[in-house]
């Protein structure tokens, strides 16, 4: 008890410890921050810090997942206006602002983890489900791509019937017992990656791109068995910066070769089709070590947890078992976190690039007989990506906040765990630090959101007289 | 003199020229196009249908005149739990059934405790009312008190500018600061005990910030107009000119933002209860509902499954009614093309080029 007294200042008025907390604070302007001690003894900077990195460990994913699929799903939208998709999106995002989380998370927890692993006792489709998914993936993909009524009942049979074949294959093959890719479905799979990214980033007429994307699809065929080796080993602190440096300077070297003259739009999409082939080959590495995982006495062949960080029952030392340990304790709480924020990154991007494609600038664009996708590609989303931009970054800044109910609801200890403790133990310095840090990182970002905005606008200037 | 002013659909003016704003005044284009909007219309409906079921059918006492509910419980009553016709030796199951007796159900019925029973026996029938009530009760206040705030703050700082404009705007930068949440958690931990009115009146003062910065922006917008320019030449006091002219043509904006602040208050009560900073025991809300009963999703998934469809429904009903008026209000807004229309230009463009 004197301790405590002693530590929190409690002898003091009420007035007067703020102002020594305070002092604490400005001493962070002569590099000496002190946010003072918690009511159990530990210094307060001691648990910020070591809540900090489990909410970013938690929250990074969701968000980037989150922007990536909600501007997505939120351009197509937008290209496909008033159509039966935007209106099934509209409904679903709506749908998905109303929902609360931990209403959400329960759900998840029943039917993604508990059911999931029933299922994995079993690994076959049943017939209900694979007809469902097949006509769903059908019903989807036609609304996607959308175009005259005949194109729309191809790609609707298209999308169906290989939907069907697959999820039979795999589950014939077992494959959800032993997944992951191999080379040749790998390579398959890079093709695609290839043509992709060279169709979106610049077209399919840019003949040096798209070569030079094939070729990193193959090199990276190639080098499948030796990466495989380099996965394995001993010194994995230095290996993912070493071949993260080796897959770019091989893209760049390879767009030297194929492109003679402008050479930036080929780096550029060589650069991201490989670096999207690096991350599917970890994928797959990942996808391997799934059985040995299942196998695993800790995990007693049920894969999906539904609560907690880590899994302490798994013995450290195998780094891949417990990097997917930990994929595998995100998944529920990216969902959870992924379906409730994405709705408005649809709506957002929807409403922006909406408004982008009225200007007269892409009027002019189409009449100068650009592509319809230099079009939307170059001069509409690049423009959409301004607002967008500034929004995400004072996103980013809320989240180190904490996600305070996805971490009750799933058992983290992060920045939101923290922050309840403070209210329910009524631990004033705790709960001054969470609120001094959110709140500056708040500031903060909304002084970066304005200078992002002034830097990739031209059309706004910044007042200097 | 008789003039046939309706010219024939099939001429070119027709397609061009904007037939449906044609001689109404603004909120009568409002008003046409809001009713035209499906998904707001059955939003209202369903919204209407859940307040007026949910007010119905407990008692209530409003200024001393005391109404009784048609339902036979109240959430104090504890008949005796049900557990003979449960499946899987639960207890308290519902006794609602939709599913008619020829497809193999138990026929179309309510029964005795349509949403089941809670641990000690109250009907959750009830239970769940309440909880609405009381979920309605905390949006409708946020609103008001968050929409009545922001609109003063942001008008006034709008339309005086200068440094009333700049003390206001920091004071709402100060506030946005703070995470709602955050902030909403220490007033629940203090205030919770005073009941559900004062807990919501707490959190509305707080709730105004992005209300404020939008109805200022707007403000900023319309005093540089020429009917505002007009107003003060012809002697309008300040006064007059934000009630008479520009506050008429920002209600667009208000409305449209306390809807949506609306939507968010109702998930942000049921995410504080569920924290344990909102709605206290003895009183229920639909959060308090969904987090005492959590556990209970395997073996009674009923006891989760009720609260929270009324919480997504009003939510839902809420956000549609708001993208309505927000489409209504919109003035850039375009009347949706349609299949018709697409066909009517092909045939002119036919005609045009067998013109030419």
């Amino acid at each position: 008890m004197a301790v405590l007294v002693r530590d929190l200042h409690l002898n003091l008025p009420p007035p007067l410890r703020y102002f020594l907390w305070l002092k604490g604070i400005l001493g962070g302007l002569v590099g000496n921050l002190d946010f003072g001690k918690a009511r159990d003894g530990q210094l307060v900077s001691t648990s910020i810090a070591s809540a900090i990195p489990v909410t970013l460990r938690l929250i990074s994913m969701a968000t980037f997942t989150a922007i990536i699929l909600g501007i997505t799903i939120g351009i197509v939208t937008a290209l496909r206006q008033y159509s039966r998709f935007d209106y099934a999106m509209t409904f679903v995002s709506f749908l998905l602002f109303s929902l609360p989380i931990f209403w959400v998370a329960v759900l998840l927890k029943e039917f993604m983890a508990i059911q999931f692993n029933n299922f994995l006792r079993e690994p076959t489709v049943a017939p209900p489900w694979l007809i469902g998914l097949s006509l769903f993936s059908g019903i989807f993909w036609s609304a996607v791509i959308g175009g005259t009524r005949k194109r729309v009942w191809v790609v609707f049979v298209a999308a169906a019937s290989l939907n069907a074949a697959l999820l039979t294959f795999l589950s014939l093959s077992k494959w959800f017992l032993n997944p992951g890719f191999g080379p040749i479905t790998l390579l398959l799979i890079y093709i695609g990656v290839a043509f992709g990214v060279t169709q979106l980033s610049v077209g399919l007429n840019s003949r040096a791109a798209l070569k030079s994307s094939l070729t990193m699809a193959v090199l990276g065929i190639i080098f499948y068995f030796p990466v495989q080796k380099i996965f394995m080993a001993e010194n994995k602190a230095l290996f993912f910066p070493f071949l993260v440096v080796v897959t770019i300077g091989l893209a760049v070297g390879v767009s030297f070769i194929f492109a003679k003259i402008d050479r930036g739009p080929t780096i550029r999409t060589t650069v991201i089709s490989s670096v999207i082939m690096g991350i599917l080959m970890i994928i797959d590495k990942l996808m391997h070590t799934w059985k040995p995982y299942m196998e695993n006495d800790a995990i007693n062949a049920r894969p999906v947890p539904t609560i907690g960080q880590t899994n302490a029952l798994l013995e450290p030392g195998n780094y891949w078992l417990s990097t997917l340990d930990i994929v595998m304790h995100l998944i529920l709480p990216t969902i959870a976190l992924t379906a409730i924020s994405f709705a408005g990154y649809i709506r957002y991007s929807r409403g922006t690039l909406l408004e982008v494609l009225n200007q007269d600038y892409i009027r002019t664009a189409r009449a100068k007989g650009l592509t319809e996708r230099t079009v939307i590609m170059r001069h509409a989303f690049r423009n959409t990506l301004i607002p967008l931009t500034t929004i995400i970054v004072v996103d980013i800044a809320g989240i180190v906040g904490g996600a305070i109910i996805t971490e009750r609801v799933f058992g983290w200890k992060g920045m939101g765990t923290l922050f309840n403790d403070a209210i329910n133990r009524f631990d004033l310095n705790l709960l001054m630090g969470v609120f001094f840090l959110t709140a500056s990182l708040a500031v903060l970002a909304n002084l970066v959101a304005d200078l992002l905005y002034s830097a990739l606008d031209p059309r706004i200037r910044v007042n200097t007289q | 003199m008789i003039f046939k002013k309706k010219k024939a659909p099939t001429s070119l003016e027709a397609s061009t020229s904007n037939s449906e704003t044609e001689s109404l005044s603004q909120s009568q284009i409002v008003r046409r196009r809001f009713l035209h909007h499906r998904g707001a219309m059955v939003a209202i409906f369903a919204i209407s249908a859940i307040i007026i079921l949910v007010f119905s059918a407990l008692e209530l006492k409003l200024f001393g005149l005391k109404y009784r509910g048609w339902w036979k419980y109240n959430i104090t009553d504890m008949p005796d739990l049900a557990y003979k016709e449960c499946p899987g030796g639960t207890i308290g199951c519902p006794t609602m059934s939709l599913r008619p007796t020829f497809l193999g159900g138990a026929g179309i019925r309510f029964g005795e405790h349509p949403f089941g029973q809670d641990d000690v026996g109250h009907d959750y029938f009830a239970l769940v009312m309440r909880g609405a009530q009381r979920s309605l009760l905390v949006t409708v206040i946020i609103g008001l008190v968050g929409g009545a705030i922001g609109t003063v703050v942001g008008s006034i700082a709008g339309f005086y500018r200068g440094w009333i404009d700049a003390v206001l705007m920091r004071f709402t930068d100060f506030i946005i600061t703070i995470p709602t949440l955050i902030i909403g958690s220490v007033i629940g931990y203090h205030f919770g005990n005073l009941g559900v009115t004062f807990l919501a009146l707490y959190l509305g003062l707080f709730a105004w910030t992005g209300l404020s910065r939008l109805v200022r922006g707007e403000f900023l917008t319309l005093r540089e107009r020429e009917f505002v320019d007009a107003a003060r030449v012809a002697g309008a006091s300040n006064r007059r000119i934000i009630f008479k002219h520009i506050l008429p043509n920002a209600v667009g904006v208000i409305i449209v933002s306390v809807t949506l602040l609306m939507s968010g208050a109702i998930l942000l009560e049921t995410a504080l209860s569920y924290l344990g900073f909102g709605v206290v025991a003895p009183d229920v809300s639909l959060g308090v509902l969904i987090s005492r009963y959590q556990e209970a999703f395997s073996t009674r998934p009923w006891l989760f499954w009720y609260p929270g469809i009324f919480i997504v429904a009003i939510a839902l009903s809420i956000n549609f009614i708001g993208d309505g008026l927000r489409d209504a209000f919109d003035p850039r807004q375009r009347r949706k093309i349609t299949r018709k229309d697409r066909q009517q230009a092909r045939v002119m463009q036919r005609k045009v080029a067998k013109d030419a």
